[in-house]
């Protein structure tokens, strides 16, 4: 199914600026999966060499961060709204 | 946060904080909790400036600023604190002067430093609450640590171009900052707001929602950003909330903390792409650039930054490749000959030479300093940003 993954600014320069993208999966990882392949830029920005997760970057399925559901195999459904939420440390 | 039956307002409190005294939620009782409450802003910039005129403006009793840096003219299209004729001058100079007429009844304390894990403690443990108005990890990562150790509600906002971030971080009664990031991003990453800009209303819609925090974990009213991310699209115009958790494996929070003291936070960010080219001795400085173009040397200049800074100012003879387009126009360039790589002030421009050298690239080069030291050095009549 399609599902809308929010991209925050500063990972935009890596997809075509959109601040949103609907790709295709049944899980979290499916649909990171779908995207990276789309911009394959993407990939170091949010996995490291691992093949994990980046500790500076959370990832939300509508309000809940996934490390609190299933992870990667949290699953998803039509209408939810799954959000990249990295570390931005500017203030100045 | 205590003692507010020993403080008093003087005539001139009553007429000038009236609005507040006529709200049931503040009231009397509650001016003078703000009268008696202490609060420590990490910053005075972007975040710090529309933090301390509320705060000021709201009559907390005690103010404190903690900042090291001096007014820079690239600084005004937001730094609200600051005038033309600040620029040069200590911030903390400034902010004392526009708080104090602003609102003499508040005592404003200045500590003209560096946050830094000798001083942190002692400093913030003679505030009720901490507000983070930095603009880096490490500093970000210490306040943290530094307020979960003295059971301090941290008052933390971010932001990013036309992005922001608020919440409450307060371990006693929910998540600290590495419940939400264990660790910071590698530097160079993570574009700084000095790379990557800022609209300038931004910080003044995240400081002034750190400033009602900050107020009402004073007055004890209402609900707060504690357990919860606010997350703010100016573009958009879309405030999203996100939930936090304790995370109960947190390294200074969690059940079994393993980070029981402040650390290094310098070498636990991580030295810089550019520092590392640095100490192996990979980057060029203007000057050697400069007599390596004047003597005709081949060398390809490229420029990484994004089109609309090249438009502004750029060394003759470069060529513009951005370096989020740099891994799919590589194969343009020559392995062979020499390249000296370079960005605003030479950060963005280190990861592109880390880039290609591991790509097989062994002829590259980072300019020192970005175009900011060439500026400076060789060609002064070049418009700054």
């Amino acid at each position: 199914m399609k599902v809308k993954v929010m991209i925050p600014t500063p990972l935009r320069p890596y997809t075509e600026n959109r601040d949103s993208v609907e790709v295709e999966g049944n899980t979290v990882s499916e649909l990171l999966n779908a995207l990276t392949q789309k911009y394959p830029q993407l990939k170091r920005h949010l996995f490291s060499e691992d093949g994990n997760l980046r500790s500076f970057v959370n990832i939300y399925v509508n309000d809940e961060d996934i490390r609190y559901l299933d992870g990667g195999n949290t699953s998803v459904k039509d209408g939810d709204v799954v959000s990249i939420v990295p570390a931005i440390a500017g203030g100045n | 946060m205590t003692n507010a039956g020993v403080v008093e307002l003087n005539r001139e409190e009553f007429l000038r904080y009236g609005r507040h005294l006529i709200i049931p939620e503040v009231g009397l009782e509650g001016q003078r909790r703000l009268k008696s409450a202490s609060v420590l802003i990490i910053g005075a910039g972007g975040l710090g400036s529309p933090l301390a005129f509320y705060l000021t403006a709201a009559g907390v009793g005690r103010i404190g600023m903690v900042d090291f840096d001096v007014v820079d003219l690239s600084n005004l299209q937001r730094q609200i604190l600051h005038t033309t004729k600040d620029v040069g001058r200590s911030k903390l100079e400034s902010a004392r002067e526009k708080l104090e007429s602003l609102n003499p009844n508040v005592k404003i304390e200045t500590y003209e430093m560096r946050l830094t894990s000798e001083n942190a403690l002692d400093l913030i443990k003679e505030y009720d609450i901490v507000v983070d108005g930095t603009d880096n990890f490490p500093t970000r990562y210490l306040v943290n640590d530094a307020c979960v150790f003295l059971k301090k509600p941290n008052v933390y906002g971010s932001i990013f171009r036309f992005e922001g971030q608020v919440s409450v971080f307060y371990a006693d009664k929910g998540p600290c900052y590495r419940c939400l990031y264990k660790e910071p991003p590698p530097p160079g990453l993570v574009p700084s707001c000095a790379e990557g800009g800022v609209l300038g209303v931004l910080p003044g819609i995240i400081g002034t929602i750190q400033a009602l925090e900050t107020i009402k974990l004073i007055l004890g009213i209402g609900e707060l950003l504690i357990g919860k991310l606010l997350l703010f699209d100016a573009l958009k115009m879309k405030f999203r909330e996100l939930k936090l958790r304790k995370d109960p494996e947190c390294p200074v929070c969690g059940e079994n903390p393993t980070v029981k003291e402040l650390i290094d936070y310098e070498a636990f960010c991580g030295i810089t792409p550019e520092q590392t080219l640095h100490q192996s001795g990979l980057e060029i400085t203007p000057e050697e650039l400069k007599e390596k173009l004047e003597n005709g040397e081949d060398i390809i200049l490229i420029d990484v930054r994004e089109p609309v800074e090249y438009e502004i100012n750029r060394i003759e003879g470069s060529k513009l490749i951005p370096l989020s387009k740099l891994p799919e126009k590589v194969n343009e360039l020559d392995q062979t000959r020499e390249i000296v790589l370079y960005c605003k002030m030479g950060g963005r421009s280190a990861r592109a030479v880390q880039l290609l050298r591991e790509l097989g690239f062994t002829r590259v080069k980072n300019l020192a300093g970005g175009i900011d030291a060439w500026i400076e050095k060789i060609d002064p009549t070049m418009p700054r940003y």
